[in-house]
């Protein structure tokens, strides 16, 4: 609770700094309307104002500094512009509705929750092999670690082609490249997570006479619920970042990701900012799902107060 | 057929001789190395055999041989992506980005409450997909590698701060005081005490952002890039269907991305060799 006041400052200078912003990059488009509709503007001309800095010019003509939080296709458009936007499209318009970001929010996140389902799972299996198979450790790790320095992402465009080609649409290759990328961190957080218990805990089992099973299902795996959720977390939020990435190189007309490519596509400034938002607030709803389940969960199992 | 059939027994064999090779690697550090390569090399084999043998059509899954022979016929083309996008559009970034943040980092330390609102504004940040802004900073900053160095300093800047601000609270009271009691000015503590004691943290960011920044410049080019650039050649070739130049094109970027990431880490290494994960 100690943190809300600082928090909330750091929040409202951003938006300071947001509405600042607006006003330099902005203001050549203002007053260009301004000059059309009649308005006497210091210097005269578009051309001449171009290469002119935002500063200047908004030093000469602070009567039109006004304009710049309200124009159709700002180069910034205002925080109480996008809000409004994401209100109209979210609250305003019917979830069905082409228009309605939530259902566009809804592609995009059914994608990334089947994606990091199929992620999830096939990381923890794969994690139980390392675990338990030494040839698999020694081969698979070092490729695992070493594939989190590339960019997967850029892979992206080719799943979707490719699988396009073989006649998978829609959901489904967005999904492929969601569970690859939610699946490293798994694989990574798992195999520490298994590897958790001591000595000790090992050797109490192996005293009960337990098979390697029930030192899986009976003790491994409870151990690693703390690094499993911390991978989740990292992972649901690249499964996000995939999914919208996926969307971008066949055009699609769906999705978050298609919302933010028919934006800049177009110059709808306010549409690419609402878009934006709305994978923000879907990423930190997702994460803060992950977030509770994780509380609940160590909380029955007696790992946090 | 015949060729799909003898990749599988490759693997087979190489199975086999890795079940046997991870037995003997506790006592031969060198295999660790050995166990890994036969590994690599299988799958490489078995993609062979089974695109050649199976007849995969290019479009669909091009052989190792032929993604290679297509990197050595257009080494030009790929170096100019690499210099559009890696070393001027990541590179640029990521200086940029990692510089701003530490600047940001050592400002909001000197303020207990700066820093009780940056952190988790900060860790909040870090896990949205800033990738999102990269339509937005391409319309600003226009179609060549400057806009893709703002995307990369927009999606560094927070892990890179928030690695930052958590490294430089790592010293204790203790420790504060002895630097206290020799009088030490603030910068003084700062960079005799708190800035090796915050290393392993701003290394772990700075690790973090390689990765990021080579992910940012190529994804900023699918909204818009010049006629040259490592996104720009995979957007323009996966719409050719010429697969083994997309290939191509991610054998460089993960060449990039392990590069970088071992130059970092390697000075990484030698920063803090004090540090236990870095004891032999």
């Amino acid at each position: 609770m100690r943190n809300v006041l600082p928090v909330v400052t750091v929040v409202a200078a951003i938006l300071a700094l947001w509405y600042a912003a607006a006003i330099p990059l902005n203001i050549h488009q203002s007053l260009v309307e301004a000059e059309r509709a009649g308005e006497i503007v210091a210097p005269e001309g578009a051309n001449v104002r171009r290469d002119m800095s935002g500063l200047t010019l908004a030093f000469r003509n602070p009567s039109n500094i006004g304009d710049v939080f309200g124009q159709d296709r700002p180069r910034l458009p205002a925080p109480h512009q996008v809000f409004a936007e994401l209100w109209d499209t979210t609250v305003e318009k019917k979830v069905t509705s082409r228009r309605s970001l939530v259902f566009h929010a809804w592609i995009t996140i059914s994608a990334t929750l089947v994606g990091f389902g199929i992620g999830t799972a096939l990381g923890i299996v794969l994690a139980i092999g390392i675990v338990h198979n030494r040839a698999m450790d020694l081969s698979v790790m070092p490729w695992a670690i070493a594939s989190q320095t590339i960019p997967i992402l850029a892979i992206a465009p080719m799943i979707i082609v490719v699988l396009n080609s073989v006649g998978l649409q829609g959901l489904l290759p967005k999904s492929i490249i969601s569970a690859y990328l939610s699946f490293f961190p798994v694989v990574v957080g798992m195999v520490k997570g298994l590897r958790s218990p001591e000595r000790m805990e090992l050797d109490l089992m192996h005293t009960y006479s337990a098979s390697p099973a029930e030192v899986l299902w009976k003790l491994r795996l409870p151990a690693s619920a703390p690094y499993l959720f911390a991978s989740l977390k990292i992972g649901i939020a690249a499964s996000l970042v995939g999914a919208i990435v996926g969307e971008l190189p066949t055009g699609a007309v769906r999705g978050l990701g298609a919302r933010m490519l028919s934006g800049s596509y177009y110059g709808q400034t306010i549409q690419i900012w609402s878009a934006l938002f709305m994978a923000a607030i879907s990423a930190a709803v997702l994460v803060g799902l992950i977030a509770l389940i994780q509380r609940q969960t160590l909380r029955r199992m007696g790992l946090e107060s | 057929m015949a060729l799909a059939g003898a990749g599988i027994v490759f693997w087979l064999l190489a199975w086999w001789a890795n079940t046997r090779l991870a037995r003997l690697a506790d006592d031969a550090p060198a295999l660790r190395l050995v166990v890994p390569a036969i590994f690599g090399i299988t799958i490489l084999v078995v993609w062979e055999m089974v695109a050649r043998g199976l007849a995969i059509p290019q479009v669909i899954l091009p052989a190792p041989s032929v993604i290679a022979e297509r990197f050595g016929a257009s080494t030009d083309v790929l170096w100019a992506d690499f210099q559009q996008t890696f070393l001027k559009g990541a590179m640029s970034g990521y200086a940029i980005g990692c510089s701003a943040a530490f600047a940001a980092a050592v400002l909001a330390d000197r303020s207990d409450f700066l820093r009780r609102g940056l952190l988790p504004v900060g860790n909040f940040l870090s896990a949205l997909p800033i990738i999102g802004t990269a339509p937005i900073l391409v319309m600003w900053f226009g179609f060549d590698w400057q806009s893709k160095a703002a995307v990369v300093v927009a999606m560094v800047f927070f892990p890179m701060l928030v690695n930052t601000v958590s490294g430089l609270r790592q010293t204790s009271a203790m420790q504060e005081d002895l630097m206290r009691t020799y009088a030490a000015s603030y910068w003084q503590g700062f960079f005799k005490l708190r800035l090796p004691a915050a290393m392993p943290f701003i290394f772990n960011g700075l690790k973090i952002s390689t990765t990021l920044a080579l992910i940012g410049a190529i994804v900023a080019e699918f909204f818009g890039s010049p006629i040259v650039g490592m996104g720009f050649r995979i957007s323009i070739s996966v719409g050719r269907l010429e697969l083994d130049m997309v290939w191509a094109e991610i054998l460089v970027a993960a060449l990039a991305g392990s590069l970088s990431y071992g130059v970092v880490s390697l000075i990484e290494r030698r920063v803090t060799f004090w540090h236990p994960s870095q004891r032999r």
